[in-house]
């Protein structure tokens, strides 16, 4: 029996490499400094999906919502051996929370036909809260196995998989089709291949096609380029909101009931705070001091 | 709607044992139904589990919601998540907390998912507050405070109309009062039925070790970031720990990074540490780790990068190696300790 499945992913600004460089002078994070990814748990999402299209054979798609730019996550997808990408990008889904994300990722889920199984990366690490995937599942009214580690079993609709916590692990056995949310210690995702690589290189949605064009001469019209992407299959289908069907109401600022009251940047600092060298000394004199001031 | 302004804690519960979050959230939760002038009713699920209604009340519960079922003896999400539902739909609260665990963290969207409510992750405060938009004042909402963009930003939120206020809650964050052993409240049991399609997930095996490392009340940590390296650099730090009668702790990129096992994880996504002494030893010290560590009475930074955020909050600074600086620390202790 083969499997499809579906992959939900995101692309994130890359906040766990907060250095003194991305910092502003007033001691915030400089958001725009800050590159662009393929948010890291949806990446294990991905290799366990592309694993089980290897053992079972199936077809993955991978999904994502987000600007026009995220289309170079579902290309990094291509390269590491995804089947089929869709963006999913509408001005009426800008400022959508979780509520209102899960609903579009639900529909556009909907549009992409049969499936066996959704996969998510447990969360993602712009908004860390992992409420995304479980919302999902349960407007496509699927079981989810969230904190997903391994699959130990898959065969005919029952799937077996071992979930890992920061305190244990927990083996469930589920009937297909359902969602997992994937930890970062499932695997180790694999890298993008480089055939992959010169076979999806010019990749692109419809809104990428002017910069291509100006990138490469080659193609004297517009038409030429669409005629070449589409023979090569390369061209990434975009989805709007009427697309997918999705009822406005739910999409967008409107479809979300969270909103952003304030928005305070850290600034924390020590009043009280001095240099030590950098010396044997320096450290000596510091193990002195604490233990004199009962601190050690 | 929900005019009573219920504030609702879900009590966790692993083999008879009440988690400690859920304990804190009631403590907070008639905190919170004080000021509203309302009540806090408490969803305590499981099988067999009665008795631990009482602890419940103690802690701060008026009422107590009792589902006790033989599905329900181990957490799974799709009956705890129809119990809870139609609970939601049929008293409709105002507000509804849960711990920021990996059940809470699994529960609580697909019940807002399910009830349309907004639903804020990790909070590590919880206030009332009026939200004004446009002409309209909505009073008394729940402001949901939360690091958020990996923690260099702390956020307010707020859920001015599609009710209940749903957010879990970081452990560790919330005071946990004293229980009140004269207390008195109510139980009412509810009846869950159950379909097949509740049941399609089965639990073969569930092992849930006792926490191994002390983080949490230890009076000294020594914590390693990315910047240790490797895992057999981050040898060096358990010495050091060791050495001060401390706890090792570590940031979310060293445990990603492979180098130690999550339960040391000190952070928003980790365990929120109060030591006497923090020695913080190649961590860039992102908001979302010194969410964990910030009040630790006294901090030692050890970087290389002296822009490192970590050393705005360091009492002590180092900017240095660390794989030098912890040897002559470690040299220094055996010659000045007695």
């Amino acid at each position: 029996m083969t499997y499809n499945c579906i992959v939900l992913v995101k692309q994130v600004p890359d906040t766990a490499n907060i250095s003194g460089k991305t910092m502003k002078d007033d001691g915030t994070v400089d958001r725009a400094a800050l590159p662009a990814i393929f948010n890291p748990e949806d990446l294990n999402a991905l290799e366990m999906a592309l694993q089980v299209k290897e053992q079972h054979g199936g077809q993955v798609t991978v999904l994502t919502m987000g600007p026009p730019r995220a289309a170079e996550v579902l290309r990094e997808a291509l390269y590491r051996g995804a089947d089929r990408v869709i963006l999913l990008s509408d001005r009426k889904f800008a400022g959508s929370d979780t509520l209102a994300t899960s609903y579009a990722l639900k529909c556009a889920v909907e549009r992409t036909g049969d499936y066996d199984l959704v996969f998510c990366g447990r969360q993602a690490i712009d908004g860390d809260t992992a409420q995304v995937g479980p919302q999902v599942a349960e407007k496509l009214a699927l079981p989810q196995i969230t904190y997903a580690e391994s699959i130990q079993a898959l065969q005919g609709s029952d799937i077996v998989v071992q979930r890992a916590f920061p305190l244990g692990k927990e083996t469930v056995k589920c009937t297909l089709p359902c969602l997992l949310t994937v930890v970062s210690s499932a695997n180790r995702p694999r890298p993008p291949s480089a055939r992959r690589m010169i076979a999806y290189k010019l990749a692109a949605t419809p809104l990428e096609c002017p910069a291509l064009l100006q990138q490469w001469p080659e193609f004297e019209t517009a038409e030429a380029l669409d005629r070449y992407l589409a023979e090569r299959d390369q061209k990434i289908p975009v989805w709007t909101a009427a697309d997918i069907g999705a009822d406005e109401e739910k999409l967008g600022l409107h479809g979300s009931p969270t909103k952003v009251l304030k928005i305070d940047y850290v600034v924390l600092e020590t009043s009280d705070s001095r240099q030590v060298p950098a010396t044997p000394e320096g450290a000596s004199a510091l193990v002195r001091e604490l233990i004199q001031d009962h601190i050690l | 709607m929900n005019k009573d302004r219920e504030v609702w804690v879900f009590i966790e519960q692993e083999a008879g044992k009440i988690a400690p979050v859920s304990l804190e959230l009631l403590s907070k939760g008639r905190e919170l139904a004080e000021r509203l002038g309302s009540r806090v009713c408490a969803l305590l699920f499981g099988h067999g589990i009665a008795n631990l209604a009482e602890k419940a009340i103690h802690h701060g519960a008026d009422l107590v919601l009792l589902a006790d079922h033989p599905e329900l003896a181990l957490y799974r999400t799709l009956p705890y998540a129809k119990v809870a539902i139609e609970l939601v739909q049929a008293r409709q609260p105002y507000i509804f907390l849960l711990g920021a665990t990996p059940i809470g963290r699994d529960l609580a969207p697909r019940i807002a998912s399910a009830v349309r409510a907004g639903l804020t992750a990790d909070c590590t405060d919880l206030r009332i507050g009026d939200f004004q938009r446009k002409d309209r004042v909505y009073p008394d909402l729940l402001y949901q405070i939360r690091p958020a963009f990996g923690g260099n930003v702390i956020a307010t939120i707020v859920n001015p109309e599609m009710h209940p206020q749903l957010a879990t809650v970081r452990e560790g964050v919330m005071r946990l009062a004293e229980p009140d052993r004269t207390r008195r409240g109510g139980v009412e049991r509810v009846e869950p039925q159950f379909d097949e399609r509740d049941l399609v997930l089965q639990v073969l095996q569930r092992v849930i070790r006792p926490p191994g490392c002390n983080l949490k009340s230890a009076s000294i940590v020594v914590a390693g970031g990315a910047g240790v390296g490797s895992q057999k650099n981050f040898r060096l730090i358990h010495e050091l720990a060791q050495l001060l009668g401390g706890e090792v702790g570590a940031s979310r990129a060293a445990v990603d990074a492979g180098f130690i096992s999550s339960e040391h994880q000190v952070g928003q996504t980790g365990v929120t540490v109060r030591p006497r002494l923090y020695i913080a030893c190649g961590i860039s010290g992102t908001v979302q780790h010194r969410a964990g560590m910030d009040q630790s009475s006294k901090i030692i930074a050890i970087n290389t990068d002296p822009a490192a955020p970590i050393f705005q909050i360091a009492h002590y600074k180092i900017v240095g190696d660390l794989n030098e600086i912890i040897p002559w620390m470690i040299h220094a202790y055996h010659e000045n300790a007695k």
